[in-house]
C-alpha cells in the first residue's frame, strides 16, 4: 500500500512543481526526496516507487504532447541527438532520465530515516 | 540516519543532476542541458505545437494605446486592423516576436558582433569581423538618424514595445526551441537592434565591394593592361535597366581623377594582400523585378512582379502580413526585426526591389608610423589615430576587447592584431556608405502609405544603403523604376582596387544627387525591369563599379520575354517568374559545339555530347543536358584561365562568365593559349576538347551516382540558420539556376515571389520558401516550401476589416486591448 501511495504522491507532486516553470527543471528531485523521507520504505522500494512514478509521468506527458504534435518535433530532435529519428526512443530516454533522477533522490530520502 | 549510504546516494544524485544540468561537450559541439531540454514541462517538448492548435487569444496588455484586432488566415498570415499606426506597429512587433523571436535576435547578435555570447569561442572570428567592418559604428550613426525623424521614431518605439511586451509575457517553458538547444535566454529588444538588422541587410547586399582585395591581387598578377582585357568596363552582352541609347543630363558633380593615378593606383603593384573576409555575402545575392503597363495586360491595368534572391533559410527572412490603420492598408513581406512592410502593395500602388550592386565599399592602404598605429601618414603629415574599443563577451570565457584604429577613411579592417589569413602586415581601412547615418526605414514607412508616383519618388529619395532598384506600379496606371541609393561619384575604376590611403585626392569626392540616378517612367515599350544588371550604358556620366558586380543573363531573358508578351495575366507572370531557361547556355553552346572536334571523342563522350546537343536550354529538374552543360562550361572556364590564374597563391578574382561567352566569339582569343606549354599555341579547339574530356570524366562519375538529372545534381535545400540538417529541408526537386529567371541554386534563390495586378480590386499572388511560424515544432514551420518548389502561388487575401470578419479563409483571431 505504501508503495502505491509513494508512486501516486511522487508523480502528483512532481507534476505540480513542474507547473512552476520558473523553478529549475530538477525541482521534482526535492519533492521526491521529501516523499521518500516521509513514507518510510526499504531503500530499494523507495527507489523503485519514485523511478516508476517519474518514468510514467514523463513518458505520459511526452507521449500526449507528441501525439498532438504528430511527431513533428520529436522526430527532428531524435535526429539531432542522435537517435535515428526514433520518437519512441526519445520518449523512453526522456522518461528514463527523469526516472533516474527521481529514483536516486528517493533513495537519498529513504536513507535520511532511521532503519 | 544511515550516514554512509546517505552520503554516497546524495553525492550520486547531486552529480547526476549537475551533469544533466550542464552542456556536455560532444566532439566539436555541445549537448543542450539534457535534463532541462528533455523535461516535458519545461524543455523542448513544450515547443511541440499541437497540429490542431487554436491561435485565438484575447490579449490585455500594457503599451497599446487603444485597441487592435488581428485575423489570421488559413496560412497563418495575420491581417492587423488597428486604430492608430503606433498600435499597428506594436502589434507587428508582438507578432514578429511571437512567431519569429529567435531568428530576430540571432540575426542581430551576428550583426552586432555578439555571436560569441551565444556559441562561445567559435563565434569570435565572426564577431571581430563585424566589429572591424564598423557594423556597430554604422548602426549607432543610423540609430540617431532614425530617432531624429518623428515618424520612424514613433513606429520603431511602438515596434520595440510590442516585441518586449511579448518577451515579458513569455513563460520559461515557452521560449523558442533554439534558445533551449543552445542554452541561452532572450534579452529585451531595442531600436538599435532594428537598425543592426537593417545594417546586416546592407552588409549582405553590398558585398561586391569586398572583391577589391582580390581584384588588387589579380591586377598585380596580370599587370593593368592585361587586366583591362579580362575585366572590361562593361559586358558586350549587357541589356541595361535603362535601355541603350537613352540620353542623360550632364553630371552636376565633376569628378577629378587624381593626377598621379597611373603610378599610385593603376600600375602600383605594391599591395599583395593575403587578407580575405571570413564571411563573404553570396555572389548571387540579387533579384528580379518588373512592371508592365496596362497596354500589355489582359486587364488593362499594370502588373508588378518581384522576387528577391537571397540565401534560403529557415526560419525565413520574410514574414507575410497585412497592416491596416487609418493612414494605410498595406500587404506584403516584412522583416522580422523591423516595422513596416518591405516589399508589397497597398490600395493604390505596388513596389518591389532588386539589388543595385553599385560599389559603395572601398579599401585604403594606410601607412602607420609604427606598429602602435598611433599616427598615420596623410597629406604629407602624421595624423593622430583615434581608437574605438569594442567589448566582445564570450560565453564561458573571459571578455575580449577589440581595439579598432579609426582613420579619416573609416575603421582599419585589417591590421597586425587581426589575423584573418592576413600575414602580410598591411593596414587596410574600409570606407563604406553603411558607416554613415541614414534612415532606410523612412522609405518603407512612406511607401506603405504612398498613393501615387509622386509619393513613391518622395519615399525612395532618402534611401541610401544598400542601393536598390525600386520598381513601381499604380492602380492609376503608371509604371516606373529608379535605381536609388547614396552612390559615390567616382572616377573611372575608382575603388576597383585598394587605393592609397596617404592622399586625400583618392577619397570619395561626393555623392550623385538622387535626381541623377537612373530612372524611367511609363516607357513606350510598356515595361520596366531589373535583374541586377548594370543600370545604364556608357552614355551615363558616372562610374558604377566593376562589371563583375552586375550579372547580365537574367536581365536579357526577362527583357526578351517581356517584349514578346502581350495580353498578360498574373498566371503568365507566374510562368515567367518560374522560368528555367538558360540564356547563357543558348549563347555558349553553339560555340562549344563548333569548336569541339567530335571525331576525337570516345563512345561515352559522344553519348554525353548527344544529350547536350538535344537539350532545350531549360534548367528543368529532369534535364541531364543542363548538368552536362554546367560541368562542361565550368571545365572550359577553368581550362581557359587556370594557366594564368594558377600562377599566384594569393586570393584572386577570376573573370566573369559573360567575359568568357564574349571571348568565344573571338577565334584567336589570346587567353585560349596555355601559357604552360611553350612549344604550342593552343586555340579554342584545343581548350574545348581538353575541357570536354575532363568534364566527361566528372560526368561519368556523376552518372554512376545517378546524379545526372539537373534537380538531383543541383540538390537545392533550405537551411536552418544554425545549419542543422534535421531542422532544414533538403533535396528539394526544383529547377532553375543562377542564369535563369528562376534563380535557384543549391542554397540560394527567390526568397519571396510576388505578383500584383493593380486592378481596382487588387489581385495578388505570393509564395516564399518557408512558413509563417519559426518554430520547428509547428506545422506552419515550412508550410509553403512544397508550393514554392513546384512553382505554385497562393492567392493573397487582401481584406478590409469587415471582410476579414466574414471571410471563410480566416481561421483565428487575436484581440489586443489596453491592460
Amino acid at each position: 500500500m505504501k508503495f502505491i501511495t509513494a508512486i501516486i504522491l511522487t508523480a502528483l507532486l512532481s507534476f505540480t512543481i513542474g507547473l512552476f516553470t520558473a523553478l529549475p527543471w530538477w525541482s521534482f528531485a526535492i519533492t521526491t526526496l521529501i516523499i521518500a523521507a516521509a513514507i518510510h520504505q526499504k531503500p530499494w522500494k523507495a527507489f523503485l516507487a519514485a523511478f516508476v512514478a517519474q518514468f510514467v509521468l514523463w513518458a505520459v506527458l511526452a507521449f500526449i504532447i507528441d501525439i498532438a504534435n504528430q511527431h513533428l518535433l520529436s522526430v527532428k530532435v531524435a535526429t539531432i541527438l542522435p537517435l535515428h529519428g526514433s520518437y519512441i526512443l526519445l520518449i523512453f530516454i526522456t522518461a528514463f532520465i527523469g526516472a533516474l533522477v527521481a529514483g536516486l533522490s528517493a533513495l537519498t530520502g529513504s536513507f535520511l530515516r532511521k532503519r | 540516519m544511515r550516514i554512509v549510504p546517505l552520503i554516497i546516494s546524495g553525492t550520486v544524485t547531486t552529480a547526476l543532476i549537475v551533469a544533466l544540468n550542464m552542456q556536455l561537450p560532444v566532439g566539436a559541439t555541445k549537448t543542450p542541458r539534457l535534463g532541462y531540454f528533455l523535461s516535458p514541462q519545461q524543455g523542448f517538448w513544450q515547443n511541440a505545437e499541437p497540429a490542431d492548435v487554436l491561435f485565438d487569444k484575447n490579449i490585455s496588455i500594457n503599451g497599446i494605446k487603444s485597441a487592435a484586432e488581428v485575423y489570421f488566415d488559413d496560412r497563418l498570415v495575420p491581417h492587423i486592423y488597428a486604430e492608430s499606426d503606433a498600435d499597428a506597429y506594436f502589434v507587428q512587433g508582438y507578432l514578429h516576436a511571437k512567431f519569429r523571436l529567435w531568428q530576430m535576435e540571432f540575426q542581430t547578435y551576428i550583426a552586432a558582433g555578439r555571436l560569441s555570447e551565444i556559441i562561445g569561442e567559435d563565434g569570435v572570428k565572426t564577431d571581430k569581423y563585424f566589429r572591424r567592418l564598423g557594423m556597430v559604428y554604422g548602426a549607432e550613426q543610423s540609430l540617431k538618424a532614425m530617432e531624429d525623424n518623428p515618424e520612424t521614431r514613433a513606429a520603431t518605439d511602438a515596434y520595440t514595445d510590442g516585441v518586449n511586451a511579448y518577451i515579458k509575457s513569455l513563460k520559461e517553458s515557452d521560449i523558442p526551441f533554439e534558445y533551449k538547444l543552445l542554452d541561452y535566454k532572450p534579452e529585451m529588444w531595442s531600436n538599435l537592434k532594428t537598425v543592426l538588422f537593417l545594417k546586416f541587410m546592407s552588409f549582405d547586399l553590398t558585398g561586391q565591394g569586398d572583391d577589391d582585395l582580390k581584384m588588387t591581387n589579380t591586377r598585380n598578377l596580370l599587370g593593368y593592361d592585361t587586366f583591362k582585357k579580362l575585366f572590361p568596363e562593361r559586358s558586350n552582352l549587357l541589356d541595361p535597366i535603362i535601355p541603350k541609347g537613352t540620353a542623360f543630363a550632364a553630371p552636376s558633380i565633376a569628378v577629378k581623377t587624381p593626377a598621379n593615378v597611373d603610378s599610385a593606383y593603376f600600375n602600383s603593384n605594391n599591395n599583395a594582400v593575403t587578407a580575405t573576409a571570413p564571411i563573404i555575402p553570396n555572389k548571387n545575392n540579387g533579384s528580379n523585378n518588373w512592371a508592365v503597363s496596362g497596354t500589355k495586360t489582359k486587364s488593362g491595368k499594370p502588373i508588378l512582379c518581384n522576387d528577391p534572391h537571397l540565401g534560403l533559410n529557415l526560419p525565413s527572412l520574410w514574414y507575410e502580413m497585412q497592416i491596416t490603420t487609418p493612414t494605410q492598408n498595406t500587404y506584403g513581406a516584412s522583416f522580422p526585426g523591423a516595422p513596416s512592410i518591405i516589399i508589397g502593395f497597398n490600395d493604390s500602388i505596388a513596389w518591389g526591389v532588386t539589388n543595385a550592386g553599385r560599389d559603395v565599399k572601398d579599401f585604403y592602404d594606410i601607412k602607420f608610423r609604427d606598429t602602435t598605429m598611433q599616427e598615420y601618414w596623410f597629406n604629407n603629415t602624421w595624423k593622430k589615430t583615434e581608437f574605438r574599443k569594442e567589448l566582445i563577451k564570450i560565453k564561458n570565457k573571459p571578455n575580449d576587447t577589440e581595439t579598432i584604429a579609426m582613420t579619416v577613411f573609416g575603421p582599419v579592417m585589417y591590421d597586425r592584431n587581426y589575423k584573418s589569413k592576413n600575414e602580410d602586415g598591411q593596414y587596410i581601412a574600409v570606407r563604406w556608405t553603411a558607416h554613415d547615418a541614414s534612415n532606410e526605414l523612412l522609405t518603407f514607412y512612406k511607401l506603405n502609405r504612398a498613393k501615387s508616383y509622386t509619393d513613391y519618388v518622395d519615399a525612395i529619395t532618402s534611401f541610401e544603403c544598400p542601393g536598390q532598384n525600386f520598381v513601381f506600379a499604380s492602380v492609376s496606371g503608371d509604371i516606373a523604376i529608379r535605381q536609388q541609393g547614396k552612390f559615390v561619384a567616382k572616377w573611372k575604376r575608382q575603388g576597383d582596387f585598394i587605393q592609397p590611403g596617404t592622399d586625400s585626392n583618392f577619397m570619395w569626392q561626393g555623392y550623385i544627387p538622387a535626381t541623377e540616378n537612373p530612372q524611367m517612367i511609363n516607357p513606350v515599350r510598356g515595361f520596366v525591369s531589373s535583374a541586377n544588371q548594370m543600370a545604364v550604358d556608357s552614355a551615363y556620366p558616372y562610374y558604377l563599379g566593376r562589371a563583375a558586380n552586375f550579372p547580365v543573363f537574367r536581365g536579357l531573358i526577362i527583357n526578351r520575354k517581356l517584349s514578346e508578351m502581350n495580353n498578360i495575366t498574373p498566371q503568365d507572370m507566374q510562368k515567367l517568374q518560374t522560368d528555367n531557361y538558360s540564356v547563357l547556355a543558348e549563347f555558349a553552346r553553339p560555340f562549344l559545339l563548333k569548336y569541339l572536334d567530335e571525331t576525337k571523342l570516345n563512345a561515352e563522350e559522344k553519348n554525353q555530347l548527344d544529350i547536350l546537343k538535344a537539350w532545350n536550354f531549360e534548367n528543368n529538374i529532369n534535364e541531364k543536358g543542363a548538368t552536362i552543360f554546367k560541368i562542361f562550361w565550368d571545365s572550359v572556364y577553368k581550362q581557359t584561365y587556370a594557366d594564368e590564374f594558377g600562377k599566384s597563391k594569393l586570393p584572386l578574382s577570376w573573370p566573369d562568365q559573360p567575359t568568357l561567352v564574349d571571348a568565344l566569339k573571338d577565334s584567336a582569343y589570346a587567353f585560349a593559349d596555355d601559357i604552360n606549354t611553350s612549344d604550342k599555341k593552343e586555340t579554342w579547339k584545343d581548350v574545348v576538347l581538353i575541357a570536354f574530356q575532363k568534364a566527361s570524366k566528372t560526368l561519368f562519375k556523376t552518372s554512376q551516382e545517378n546524379k545526372l538529372e539537373w534537380g538531383v545534381f543541383k540538390d537545392t535545400y533550405v537551411n536552418h540558420l544554425l545549419k542543422i540538417p534535421a531542422l532544414s529541408r533538403l533535396h528539394l526537386p526544383i529547377g532553375g539556376g543562377a542564369e535563369s529567371i528562376n534563380a535557384t541554386t543549391a542554397n540560394h534563390g527567390p526568397s519571396w515571389r510576388m505578383i500584383v495586378q493593380l486592378t481596382d480590386k487588387i489581385e495578388a499572388f505570393a509564395v516564399y520558401p518557408g512558413g509563417q511560424s519559426g518554430n520547428p515544432g509547428s506545422k506552419f514551420y515550412d508550410t509553403f516550401i512544397d508550393s514554392w518548389v513546384s512553382g505554385k502561388y497562393y492567392s493573397v487575401l487582401f481584406l478590409n476589416k469587415q471582410e476579414a470578419r466574414h471571410n471563410n479563409r480566416i481561421k483565428w483571431h487575436f484581440t489586443f486591448t489596453k491592460a
